[in-house]
């Protein structure tokens, strides 16, 4: 069901993750000059074709974690391996899908979809695109421009534009986030019958705790910052997860209570990362 | 509908089913309405309105020199008899287009580099800060001395006007596209060039061709100060030629008019560029 948080000890098995986070910290200088620690010691071992999500209070670094990982911001010490090798920088052997708006107004979807696909030769190019086009729904919308499709519509876009390009692993950072409540969850049953298709590693950050447990393989709870990895849990429950049931709310209760949230107060309690 | 129960012409349109807020059946809307609030009849009455007055008061003060519009009408018919109306408009346009084309061609691509290379921007933004001040009239006697009397004069003074906005307008643009996008171009691993023609173009193209239209009214400004004094044709040097040989101010406010209408038709042009691109992508109706 569960396990205690082992993520600040590295583990030995070193090159069997397809994602090694080793020890990281980021510490940042404010503009007075004091330093701003927003990661310390944060170790995460993902492996391959697993679903994991990252959540944590808000402002905790979350984001700041996922663009170290993904390459596109140096650590101040540690280093992330993927498939064994160093991070130095962004791939397109790891797509990041950002929160929102990065899809390009002046492509069409199909555009879009296509974006990384320039050194394919035509026909096939076309057929992948096509067929991410249908993967995630948007079939009727080829020659659309972003701007006459819903939020959700242009997060599949997104999606399909991340996935045609065939990655290794797929970071995702909040995507559904600026998404409305019914969307959002059409959002997520559509990623995970995407994501059981392919069995694509996926980094997920979110600040939902349901989304997480509803979603992850794993769950990693990061603490207050700066931040480490306070706690792991594995949800070993059958997709699709019944909110109601005794072992989904026991999982929910015990990340709240590793942020240190109160339910009843909504309030961050002091001592939580004890 | 307004409290007397007429329709205000500011918020109904031709054949709209204006709501009666007394309840009831919609209200169709008199044509009449429609043709006061068109946009032809106001600004018929306006212009009507100018050229009475105007009228009026060379009548009333008796000028001898100063024309009335039916003169300048006259005016503009005499040159177009001699064939001089058609040519210097074709001069002035030949050398704004080559100026402005020419300030485009380095200007964008200046730009887009101060733009996006901090280190470019702070090398080069001191000059560019210092020239951009100098009035293109000013620069009227090197022209005169480097070109002599000749197409490349005007042509230099309006390349001068209209580069510097093209170079800081495009820079901005560059700076205004989002990080979000500059990072997928590094996600997908594009090389520079591929950057360049596949995002910040594109993602800069709104911008830059809004800067463009309004360089491009400069540069009309431009070429009738230049002609005044470098050349010997053109709409300027009619302005200043008709002035000098004979105090035909008829024919001086004739190229006045004629200046006026060809800058207003080459903004409407540069609109339509704006929103031929606009149509496809930038100002799009969404569906939710």
């Amino acid at each position: 069901m569960s396990e205690p948080a082992q993520g600040n000890a590295p583990s030995n098995d070193l090159g069997q993750a397809a994602v090694a986070v080793r020890d990281v910290w980021m510490t940042y200088s404010s503009p007075e000059g004091a330093d701003i620690r927003v990661l310390e010691q944060v170790n995460i071992d993902v492996q391959q074709g697993e679903f994991i999500c990252i959540v944590g209070p808000s402002g905790c670094g979350k984001t700041t974690l996922l663009n170290i990982i993904g390459g596109f911001q140096a650590a101040t010490r540690g280093e992330v391996l993927v498939s064994c090798k160093q991070v130095h920088g962004p791939d397109p052997r790891r797509i990041f899908i950002f929160q929102e708006g990065s899809v390009f107004p002046w492509l069409t979807v199909r555009e879009n979809v296509g974006f990384g696909l320039s050194n394919q030769a035509r026909t096939e190019r076309e057929r992948t695109v096509q067929h991410y086009i249908e993967m995630v729904g948007l079939s009727g919308f080829e020659a659309a421009y972003p701007r006459e499709l819903s939020g959700g519509m242009r997060q599949r876009v997104e999606i399909a534009r991340a996935l045609a390009a065939d990655p290794e692993v797929i970071y995702m950072d909040e995507p559904f986030g600026a998404l409305d409540f019914f969307t959002r969850l059409k959002m997520r049953t559509d990623l995970l019958r995407i994501w059981k298709q392919h069995r694509k590693t996926v980094l997920f950050v979110t600040h939902e705790i349901d989304e997480a447990i509803q979603l992850a393989d794993r769950v990693v709870v990061l603490s207050r910052r700066p931040a480490t990895v306070q706690l792991v849990v594995a949800v070993d429950l059958p997709r699709p997860r019944d909110p109601d049931s005794a072992e989904y709310l026991q999982m929910r209760l015990r990340i709240l209570d590793a942020i240190g949230v109160s339910l009843r107060t909504g309030l961050v309690s002091e001592d939580a990362a004890g | 509908m307004t409290a007397a129960g007429v329709p205000n012409p500011r918020t109904t349109r031709q054949g709209d089913q204006a709501i009666n807020p007394l309840g009831g059946r919609p209200v169709k809307v008199p044509y009449a309405s429609w043709f006061l609030r068109s946009s032809v009849l106001l600004p018929l009455l306006v212009a009507s309105a100018f050229l009475l007055t105007w009228d009026g008061i060379v009548r009333l003060s008796g000028s001898e020199l100063f024309p009335k519009p039916l003169d300048v009408w006259w005016g503009l018919g005499e040159l177009v008899k001699k064939g001089l109306l058609l040519k210097y408009v074709v001069a002035s346009l030949f050398r704004v287009t080559w100026g402005f084309t020419l300030a485009v061609l380095v200007g964008v691509p200046f730009g887009l580099l101060l733009g996006w290379s901090r280190y470019a921007q702070e090398a080069f933004n001191p000059l560019i800060q210092a020239f951009r001040p100098i009035s293109p009239i000013a620069w009227i006697p090197l022209a005169i001395l480097w070109f002599g009397i000749s197409d490349a004069a005007p042509i230099f003074l309006i390349f001068l006007a209209s580069v510097f906005p093209i170079l800081v307008s495009s820079a901005a643009a560059v700076k205004s596209v989002p990080t979000v996008y500059l990072r997928v171009a590094q996600n997908f691993g594009l090389t520079r060039s591929q950057l360049v023609w596949r995002v910040i173009l594109p993602a800069t193209l709104p911008q830059i061709l809004t800067g463009l239209r309004i360089t491009l009214g400069v540069a009309w400004l431009v070429v009738v100060a230049a002609e005044m004094i470098a050349v010997n044709s053109g709409l300027g040097y009619l302005i200043i030629d008709a002035r000098n040989a004979g105090k035909r101010y008829d024919l001086v406010v004739a190229g006045m008019v004629v200046i006026g209408l060809i800058g207003w038709l080459l903004d409407l042009l540069m609109r339509l560029a704006e929103r031929f691109q606009a149509l496809k992508w930038a100002y799009g109706i969404r569906h939710e």
